[in-house]
């Protein structure tokens, strides 16, 4: 499966226009379709390796959550990312479809407070369970003071 | 951990009840602050939870409050013991996006010092892998104190090198900051002709041991699909019969120029990743020789030395950038705004994908496995935390 495949398929399935820069393909999805991506991406393109999982938080507009996910043979990597909305939280889980997608989203819940649907196991996964807050989110100073200090 | 597996918690003693132990913060086996809640049926353990996070310093965050100037020297604060791979990673990734040129002999000096970090690297994890399984190997710290003897040799190098030794700042945007020394070249040539010999010593003493291979080979078991699917990289992936190597997938600083083999093995368990790194050893000595042979003449770094923390500007953009550490994958994801500080940093560390395994492969295994199976991951909690 080579980068022109995947973007003819991309194009087909889900009606959006990815971006190519060398193997990479970038693709933007809405919400709704970021599972079923997920899933044509590991059956389709043959992409069963699930590299990394994050999210970027843009300030008013929203949450946006990336995943970066392979294809070992040909090399094709597929860059999935989907804007959640602002003020939103909620993503569906890829951990159905990718069990490597279980720590990489709890971190994300942990940073940024994404709530992951379907998720097994959606709990705090660096910080301790009782931690407020999240701390890489934009609105969050490096400097919020947590007494107790432990 | 599988919430069922967390509720079975009987305390009797009619031979099939369960009990949940816990195994760490403070475990010698752990390689640092790891705990490991183990639910186990006798001897046997039938669910795992691991919690980790006792090192966390939110490096994300650290990343987007300190400028491209600064940011390097604690970049290698993540894998501290393969430092050199870990600021690599951030300054390749700020390189890529700002689009900042490498001269060809900082490209080889950098190859040069993640080599020899590789060996430094995997001879920490096979001595403390075998002080794990100590009483089998024939009085427990033979192995441990030959390694780190060997490791001492790569630290007194990069000392002499960056004046450090454990957390160096060799690596800036464009370049390196250090060149090479006057009669250093020819002391790490000496280094690793030493140490080449030595790793066959040590062959012989593991591999000709029966304990040794008993408590390695087919425990620990991971899948081609299960590596793949969980993500993981470095030996762990090619020990699973997966041919991916970063220096040979997308080839960075020069990689394409040195012949080296990509080991692979296909059995999947705690003795195939040592013979993945074992081999990894000789591999990686020989591209130290051929970068030292190949060591061009000119630059070492294509920026100025910086006079204020906020000189480096990155244009508006973003990239991911990723090495071959000791570990495996270590990548560095930066979004610019075009100011000093990134807008957005992610690490994605070899060490904490590759521990998630442990919670699918553990279950089944007696509670001495566990520890054979957590040596053989090799993580390093600097980076899994982060």
């Amino acid at each position: 499966m080579n980068p022109a495949d995947a973007v003819s398929g991309i194009r087909e399935k889900f009606g959006v226009e990815p971006v190519v820069d060398g193997a990479t393909v970038t693709v933007a999805l809405p919400v709704d379709q970021w599972r079923e991506a997920g899933a044509w991406a590991k059956s389709t393109l043959g992409c069963r390796y699930f590299n990394w999982l994050s999210a970027v938080d843009w300030k008013a507009e929203g949450l946006e959550v990336v995943c970066r996910v392979e294809n070992l043979e040909s090399g094709l990597v597929l860059f999935l990312r989907t804007r959640l909305g602002a003020g939103a939280t909620r993503c569906p889980s890829l951990v159905p479809v990718y069990r490597g997608a279980d720590w990489m989203e709890r971190e994300c819940y942990d940073m940024f407070g994404v709530v992951f649907d379907d998720h097994p196991d959606l709990r705090r996964i660096l910080l301790p369970q009782d931690w407020e807050g999240y701390p890489l989110r934009k609105d969050y100073a490096i400097d919020t003071p947590h007494a107790p200090y432990r | 951990m599988d919430p069922e597996a967390r509720k079975v918690v009987e305390i009797g003693y009619g031979g099939n009840e369960r009990l949940i132990m816990n195994m760490g913060p403070q475990h010698p086996s752990a390689h640092g602050v790891f705990r490991a809640l183990l639910v186990l049926e006798g001897e046997t353990v039938v669910a795992v939870d691991a919690v980790i996070g006792y090192l966390h310093r939110c490096h994300e965050k650290l990343g987007e409050t300190l400028t491209y100037v600064q940011y390097p020297s604690i970049a290698s604060k993540t894998d501290y013991v393969a430092a050199m791979t870990s600021e690599l990673a951030y300054v390749s990734a700020v390189e890529k996006v700002g689009k900042f040129e490498v001269p060809k002999r900082a490209q080889y000096l950098r190859v040069l010092v993640a080599e020899l970090q590789r060996v430094a690297s995997h001879c920490l994890w096979l001595g403390t892998w075998c002080l794990d399984m100590g009483g089998a190997l024939g009085g427990g710290a033979t192995v441990f104190l030959y390694c780190m003897r060997e490791r001492e040799a790569i630290l007194d190098l990069f000392e002499a090198l960056t004046g450090a030794r454990l957390l160096y700042g060799f690596h800036q945007i464009g370049g390196t900051r250090y060149d090479l020394p006057a009669g250093w070249a020819e002391k790490a040539r000496r280094t690793v002709d030493v140490i080449e010999q030595r790793i066959g010593e040590y062959e012989a003493m593991l591999e000709d041991n029966a304990f040794f291979l008993i408590r390695t080979q087919g425990v620990g078991v991971v899948s081609r699909e299960l590596a793949e699917d969980v993500g993981l990289s470095g030996p762990l992936i090619r020990g699973s019969g997966v041919e991916y190597d970063v220096r040979r997938a997308e080839p960075y600083s020069s990689y394409g120029d040195f012949d080296f083999k990509v080991p692979v093995e296909t059995a999947g368990d705690c003795y195939a990743r040592y013979r993945v790194r074992m081999q990894e050893f000789r591999e990686s000595i020989k591209i130290v020789r051929q970068a030292l042979d190949g060591l061009p003449e000119g630059a070492i770094s294509s920026r100025p030395g910086v006079k204020s923390v906020g000189q480096v500007r990155v244009p508006k953009g973003e990239g991911y950038a990723r090495v071959e550490g000791a570990r495996g994958e270590v990548g560095c994801y930066v979004i610019s705004d075009g100011g000093p500080k990134p807008y957005r940093m992610k690490w994605r560390g070899a060490s904490f994908s590759n521990l998630a395994i442990l919670p699918h492969i553990i279950p089944g295994h007696k509670v001495a496995d566990v520890v054979a199976i957590m040596g053989s991951v090799d993580p390093v909690f600097g980076e899994v935390d982060r």
